[in-house]
C-alpha cells in the first residue's frame, strides 16, 4: 500500500535512468542518509563506532571492491588482503615521506599504486579460470604480505616493522591518529565510502559494466560480440584494487591506528569473499549488507548471553559463538542462494502488495 | 516457511541491536582490571594458563585480603583469539567498565600491544606489556603510558649471548663462533635482530637469521640449513606451534638440545610436551622460576581451590606460562598498592595507577611479604626508564619438568640502551611526540 | 661488476653448490619428497570430494583436525588405539551423512561458489563443535610410531618421515584400486563424470556422496594422525590446508595422481627454493613460492597437470 509506484510517470530519459526512481526510494535513501550522518554521530557511544560502525564501512568498501572483480567480472580472487596492504603500506610511505599533502590525496594515491599492483597480478586471469584462478591470486596475496614484511623500506627501517599512522588533520580538524575522535574518522570514512559506492554504482551501470557482466557470463561468447577479454578484465582487477587499496587505507588510518602485516593476511582475503557472496555476488547494496553481517554478527553474538544475563565460560561462549555463525552461513544459502541482496528485493515485491495480499 | 523463520530472525537481530547499549554496572570502589584472553583459536595453548594465572591470582588477593588494601578487585575476560582486531574490540568494550575505568591493561600479545600504545595516552589507560610488546616504549619519557618492566625483548637476546659466553668461557670466545636465530616471521619475531646483530659486530660471531613463516607447521627447510651451517648455538623466538615442530625437527637433525635456547615465549609446558623425551635438554630464558612450590602458590591452593591439588592443576597451575601470568598479575596488584599509597585506599582510575606502575619499587623484602622471594627478582621502575633491564634466568627440560640451569643474567645495558633510546626519539619524531624531561 | 656478482648469485652460485655437496642437495631432495607426501594426503582429501561432487571442500582442514581430535580425545579417556580409530571412523561417517542430510540436499544444482561457501559455513560449524568436546589445548599423539632418525650412507633419516611416506603410498594405492576396481569405485568415477547421467542409470547420488564425504574424512584422519605426531594435535592443524591449495591446483582438482605428483613437486621446488635462493632475499620464500610454482605450471596447463581438459563451447 505504501510501497507503490503507481501515479509516478517518467518523462525523461534522465528520470527513467536514474538510481533510485521510485520515489519512496528517495526518501528511504534519505532517511538512511540522515541517520549515517548525522543521528549516529550524535548518538553512538565509541564503542559502537569503533567497534561496529567503522569497520562495518570500511569492510563495505572492500567488500564493494571484490564485488566488482568477482560479482559482475566473474574472477574469483583471494588477494584482498594483499591489495589492502599495498594500500595501507603505500599511504604510510607517502604521507611520511610528504606530510603536507592532504590525506585524502594520498588514500586515493596509494589506491592508483594498488590499482597497478592489481593490474600485474591480474595478467594470469587471461589464462587461468575458475577456482584455479582463485588458487592463483592466492601467490599474490602470499607475495605481497611477505614483502612488506620483509623489505624495511616499506615501514621506513623502524625496528618493529609495524606502521602506524600519524596525526594528519583535513580542514583543521584531526582525523587520523591517537587524537581524532572516533566521530571525525566515522564521517571521514562514511565519506569516502558514500562517494566511491556511487562511482561504484554508476560503473556497473555504465558500458563498462556489461562489458564485465558479458565476460562473467560467458567469456568466449563476449570475445565474439566484440568484447576485448584482455582490457576489461584486466580493468576489472585494477579497478578492484583501487577500491581494496583504499579499503586497506582507511583500515590503519582511520580504524585500527596501527598495524603489521599480519592484520593483512589470508584470513581478511577470506572474509572479504565471505561478505560478497553472503551479502550477494553482483550487487553494490549486497556489499553492504554482506559486510554488516559477517561484520556485526559475531559481535552481537558475542555481547548477547551478557544480555539475557548468561553466565558461561568464555571458550565454550566463543564455542558457541563460532558454530551459530557457521550455521547462519550455511542456513542462509539454504534459504536464499543469492545473497541478501535477493532477500531484500523479494521483501520490496511482496511490500508493494503488503498488506493486501492481490 | 523458511521464510518466516528469517523475518523472526531479523526482528531477533534487530530488537537485539536496541538494547545492546545496556551495561552491566560494577558495584562502586571496585577496581576493575579488564582481561584480553585467548582460550581459543591457534594460540589457545599458550592463551590457557596465562588467563587461569591472572584469574587466580586476583582471586586469591580478593578470598585472602578481601582485595588491595580492602578494595576488591574485579576482572572480567574478553576473547580475543589472539587476533589484534577483535583484541582492540575488546579493549573498547572494557575500558570504560567499572567504577573508575580500566585501571591498566595486560594485552598478553605483541600484536595488540601495538594498536593499543597510541590509545592509551589518549584514554589515560596504562599498558602493561610484560617483556612483550614494542621494546622502544622501555623509554618513558617518549612511551608515558606504556611499561615493559621487567625486561625486554632485546635485553633478553642481549643477556642470552651473555650466556653463551660464559658457557663457551668468555666473552672472547665468542669471536668466530656462529649463532642461529630462529624466528617467527613477524614483528614479534624479529624484534630480537637488531640486538643480535649489534652484538655480532661487538663481539664477532657470525649471525645466521632463519625465518619461519606463520604458522610453522613445515619447517624441513630450516633446519636443514641448520644441519648444513651447524652453528654452535640456536635462538629461537618462537611462538605457537611453530615451538612444538621446532623442537620435534632440532631432535630429530640430532641437533644438541642443550645448545639450542627458545626466548621466553618458546618455553612453555605446551612448547615440548609433544616432543617429550624428544625434547630433553631444551633450554629457555625466563624472567621466573618454573617451580610451584613458593608461599605465593599455596597460598593460591589454599584460597581458590580450597585445597584441591588436582583440580588446581586441571587449571594449568603451576605450568610456566601460568606462574608467568601470577607474575603479571603481581606486578599489577602491587602498582595499584603504590598508587593507593599516594591517593588513598580506593578505587583508582588509570591515570593515578600509571604513576604507581612508574614508582613501582619492588624490593626483595616486599617480595618476601608477598610470598615471592626467589621466584623472581625486584624491579625499581622510574620515570625514564619503564623496563628495568632485569636479569633473566635459563630453564631447561629434563624430559618431565623445566629446571632451572643458571644464575640470574644481566642484560648488557651499554648496547640495548642506546638503541632504545634511538627507536624511541625515531617514534617521537614520526608521531609529533614531544619526550618529556625527566 | 656488482650486476655480474648479482647474476653470479642468482644463477650461478646455488647450483655450484648443490654440485659441489651432492650429499647434502640428496637430504634436501628427500627431505622435499617426504614433505610433498604429507601435503598430498591433505590434498587427497580435497580432490575426492571435488570429483564426486564438484564441491571444493572448504572444511578440509576443519575435517582433519576434527578427526584426530577426536582420535586423540578418546584414546584420552582410555580407549585403546584400535577401538579409538575404529570410533572415529564411525564418528567420520556420521559426519559425513548430516553434512549430507541437512546441508548438500539442498544445495543441490547451485553455483560451485555457492557450494564453496556453504563449506566455509561447514568450517566453523566443526571447528567450533570439535573445540566444545574436546578443548583448546595441545593433546600429544603418540600411537608408537618410531621417530629415530638414523643415517644411512651420510644422509639422515628419519624414522617416522620414511613411514609417513610409505603409509601416504599405501593410502594411494588402495584409493586407486578402490576407485578402478570396485563397484562403489565405478560408481563414484560415473558420477563424477556427469551427475545427471548417473542418477538416470541409477546410481543413488546421496549415498554415493556420503560415502565420498566418510572416506575423504578418514583421509584427513591419515594427515591429522601424521601431522599431529609432529606438532600435537591442536587448532593449527587445519590450517594446513592452505599448503594443499598448490599442491591442488598443480596436481588439477580431479586427478588422485595429480595431487601425489602435484605434492612431490611442491615439496621437492620450496625446499630447494627455501635453502638455495631464500637467503638471499631474506627467507621465508617458501609459502608464496609454492603458489608462484603452481602458477608458472597453471600458464601453460591451466587445468592443472593432470586436470581434465576444460572444452568450452558458445
Amino acid at each position: 500500500m505504501f510501497y507503490r509506484e503507481t501515479g509516478q510517470f517518467k518523462s525523461s530519459y534522465k528520470a527513467d535512468q536514474a538510481i533510485f526512481p521510485i520515489t519512496q526510494d528517495r526518501w528511504f535513501i534519505l532517511f538512511i542518509f540522515i541517520i549515517a550522518f548525522l543521528v549516529i554521530p550524535l548518538t553512538a557511544s565509541e564503542y559502537l563506532l569503533q567497534a561496529v560502525m567503522i569497520p562495518l564501512l570500511i569492510f563495505s568498501l572492500a567488500a564493494i571492491g571484490l564485488n566488482l572483480l568477482v560479482g559482475y567480472a566473474g574472477q574469483l580472487s583471494l588477494g584482498t588482503g594483499g591489495f589492502m596492504a599495498v594500500g595501507a603500506y603505500m599511504t604510510y610511505k607517502l604521507t611520511t615521506a610528504f606530510p603536507e599533502v592532504n590525506i585524502i590525496v594520498i588514500f586515493i594515491l596509494a589506491g592508483l599504486i594498488s590499482a597497478s599492483v592489481g593490474f600485474l597480478f591480474g595478467i594470469p586471469s587471461l589464462r587461468i579460470k575458475g577456482f584455479y584462478l582463485a588458487v592463483a591470486t592466492l601467490a599474490s596475496q602470499f607475495f605481497l604480505v611477505w614483502m612488506f614484511n620483509k623489505v624495511s623500506w616499506f615501514y621506513n627501517h623502524n625496528s618493529s616493522g609495524t606502521i602506524t599512522a600519524p596525526p594528519r588533520e583535513l580542514f583543521g580538524v584531526t582525523v587520523t591518529g591517537p587524537t581524532a575522535t572516533a566521530e571525525t574518522r566515522y564521517i571521514v570514512a562514511l565519506a569516502i565510502v558514500c562517494v566511491f559506492a556511487l562511482i561504484a554504482k554508476n560503473l556497473v551501470r555504465g558500458r563498462l559494466g556489461r562489458s564485465w557482466m558479458a565476460v562473467r557470463d560467458m567469456d568466449i561468447a563476449a570475445e565474439i560480440i566484440g568484447i576485448r577479454p584482455f582490457q576489461t578484465k584486466l580493468i576489472a582487477f585494477s579497478i578492484s584494487s583501487f577500491y581494496c587499496g583504499v579499503a586497506g587505507a582507511l583500515m590503519v588510518f582511520l580504524w585500527l591506528g596501527s598495524a603489521e602485516t599480519e592484520a593483512f593476511s589470508i584470513n581478511e582475503s577470506f572474509y572479504v569473499l565471505f561478505m560478497i557472496i553472503i551479502g550477494g555476488l553482483g550487487s553494490i547494496l549486497g556489499s553492504f549488507l554482506g559486510a554488516a553481517f559477517i561484520v556485526c554478527v559475531p559481535i552481537l553474538l558475542t555481547n548477547a548471553p551478557q544480555l539475557f544475563g548468561l553466565s558461561m565460560p568464555i571458550d565454550l561462549q566463543k564455542h558457541i559463538e563460532i558454530m551459530l555463525f557457521g550455521f547462519l552461513i550455511v542456513f542462509f544459502l539454504i534459504v536464499e542462494p543469492h545473497g541478501l541482496a535477493r532477500l531484500w528485493q523479494i521483501a520490496k515485491e511482496k511490500l508493494r502488495l503488503w498488506p493486501f495480499p492481490y | 516457511m523458511l521464510r518466516n523463520i528469517l523475518l523472526a530472525l531479523v526482528g531477533a537481530v534487530v530488537a537485539m541491536t536496541g538494547i545492546s547499549s545496556t551495561t552491566i554496572q560494577v558495584a562502586a570502589d571496585e577496581q576493575f582490571i579488564p582481561m584480553l584472553v585467548y582460550r581459543t583459536g591457534p594460540y589457545a595453548p599458550s592463551g590457557i594458563p596465562v588467563a587461569n594465572g591472572f584469574r587466580d591470582y586476583y582471586t586469591m588477593i580478593n578470598n585472602r585480603d578481601g582485595g588491595i588494601n580492602g578494595v576488591k578487585v574485579t576482572f572480567e575476560e574478553c576473547e580475543t583469539e589472539y587476533n589484534t582486531k577483535l583484541g582492540v574490540e575488546c579493549y573498547e568494550k572494557l575500558k570504560n567498565k567499572g567504577s573508575t575505568g580500566a585501571s591498566l591493561v595486560n594485552p598478553f600479545s605483541t600484536g595488540i600491544t601495538y594498536q593499543l600504545i597510541p590509545k592509551a595516552s589518549v584514554d589515560e589507560v596504562p599498558i602493561l606489556s610484560m617483556g612483550y610488546g614494542r621494546t622502544a616504549a622501555a623509554d618513558g619519557r617518549v612511551f608515558k603510558w606504556v611499561f615493559n618492566f621487567p625486561t625486554t625483548y632485546w635485553s633478553q637476546a642481549s643477556a642470552f649471548i651473555r650466556y653463551v659466553a660464559q658457557q663457551e668461557g668468555g666473552e672472547s670466545k665468542l669471536k668466530g663462533k656462529k649463532i642461529a636465530h630462529v624466528y617467527h616471521n613477524s614483528a614479534y619475531g624479529k624484534e630480537a635482530n637488531p640486538t643480535l646483530k649489534a652484538l655480532a659486530n661487538k663481539y664477532g660471531y657470525e649471525l645466521i637469521l632463519l625465518a619461519v613463516d606463520h604458522p610453522g607447521q613445515e619447517q624441513k627447510a630450516t633446519w636443514l640449513q641448520i644441519r648444513r651451517a651447524k652453528p654452535d648455538w640456536v635462538f629461537m623466538s618462537g611462538w605457537g606451534v611453530m615451538n612444538q615442530v621446532a623442537v620435534k625437527e632440532a631432535a630429530s637433525i640430532k641437533y644438541p638440545m642443550d645448545h639450542f635456547v627458545g626466548n621466553w615465549w618458546s618455553g612453555s609446558d605446551a612448547d615440548v610436551v609433544p616432543a617429550a623425551a624428544g625434547a630433553k635438554g631444551y633450554k629457555s630464558a625466563t624472567f621466573h622460576s618454573p617451580r610451584s612450590d613458593y608461599p605465593v602458590h599455596k597460598d593460591i591452593i589454599k584460597h581458590v581451590y580450597g585445597g584441591d591439588q588436582a583440580k588446581a592443576k586441571s587449571n594449568s597451575f603451576g605450568e610456566v606460562l601460568y606462574n608467568r601470568a601470577v607474575v603479571n598479575a603481581m606486578f599489577a596488584v602491587e602498582a595499584i598498592r603504590t598508587a593507593q599509597g599516594k591517593f588513598g585506599k580506593r578505587a583508582l582510575k588509570g591515570s593515578e595507577v600509571r604513576w604507581g606502575l612508574e614508582n613501582l619499587n619492588l624490593t626483595e623484602a616486599r617480595l618476601k611479604e608477598i610470598g615471592m622471594e626467589g621466584f623472581t627478582k625486584p624491579v625499581k621502575v622510574s620515570c625514564s626508564d619503564h623496563e628495568t633491564m632485569g636479569p633473566i634466568i635459563i630453564q631447561q627440560w629434563d624430559g618431565n619438568k623445566w629446571n632451572i640451569v643458571s644464575d640470574w643474567i644481566s642484560p648488557i645495558r651499554e648496547v640495548v640502551r642506546p638503541m632504545v633510546e634511538k627507536a624511541a626519539s625515531a617514534y617521537a619524531a614520526e608521531n609529533k611526540i614531544t619526550p618529556r624531561s625527566c | 661488476m656488482e650486476i655480474i656478482n648479482f647474476l653470479n648469485l642468482v644463477f650461478l652460485a646455488p647450483f655450484v653448490e648443490m654440485v659441489s655437496y651432492p650429499i647434502f642437495f640428496s637430504e634436501v631432495i628427500i627431505s622435499g619428497l617426504l614433505t610433498g607426501v604429507m601435503y598430498s594426503l591433505v590434498a587427497l582429501g580435497f580432490v575426492l570430494i571435488f570429483k564426486a561432487s564438484g564441491v571444493f571442500n572448504f572444511a578440509q582442514g576443519a575435517m582433519v583436525l576434527f578427526a584426530a581430535l577426536t582420535l586423540v580425545g578418546l584414546m584420552e579417556h582410555g580407549f585403546p588405539i584400535w577401538a579409538a580409530l575404529i570410533s572415529t571412523i564411525i564418528v567420520l561417517i556420521v559426519l559425513a551423512f548430516v553434512v549430507e542430510r541437512f546441508m548438500l540436499r539442498y544445495l543441490i544444482n547451485q553455483e560451485d561458489i555457492i557450494l564453496f561457501m556453504a563449506t566455509i559455513g561447514l568450517t566453523f560449524l566443526i571447528q567450533g563443535f570439535g573445540e566444545t568436546i574436546w578443548g583448546s589445548n595441545v593433546k600429544p599423539l603418540d600411537l608408537g610410531i618410531p621417530s629415530e632418525s638414523f643415517e644411512l650412507g651420510g644422509l639422515l633419516l628419519n624414522e617416522f618421515d620414511l613411514f609417513a611416506a610409505g603409509s601416504g603410498a599405501v593410502l594411494v594405492a588402495v584409493l586407486a584400486i578402490f576407485f578402478h576396481y570396485t563397484r562403489i569405485g565405478r560408481a563414484l568415477r560415473a558420477v563424477a563424470d556427469d551427475h545427471q547421467a548417473a542418477m538416470a542409470v541409477g546410481i543413488p547420488l546421496k549415498n554415493i556422496w556420503i560415502i565420498v564425504w566418510s572416506v575423504a574424512g578418514f583421509v584427513g584422519l591419515v594427515a591429522g594422525i601424521m601431522w599431529g605426531a609432529k606438532s600435537g594435535v591442536q587448532f593449527s592443524l587445519s590450517l594446513i590446508a592452505l599448503k594443499a591449495l598448490p599442491v591442488l591446483i598443480l596436481g588439477g582438482f580431479t586427478s588422485v595422481p595429480g595431487a601425489i605428483v602435484g605434492g612431490l613437486i611442491i615439496g621437492v621446488g620450496e625446499k630447494i627454493a627455501e635453502i638455495y635462493w631464500g637467503p638471499l632475499v631474506g627467507g621465508a620464500i617458501e609459502n608464496w613460492f609454492a603458489y608462484v610454482l603452481a602458477l608458472a605450471f597453471l600458464l601453460f596447463r591451466p587445468q592443472g597437470l593432470f586436470g581434465e581438459r576444460i572444452i568450452e563451447r558458445v
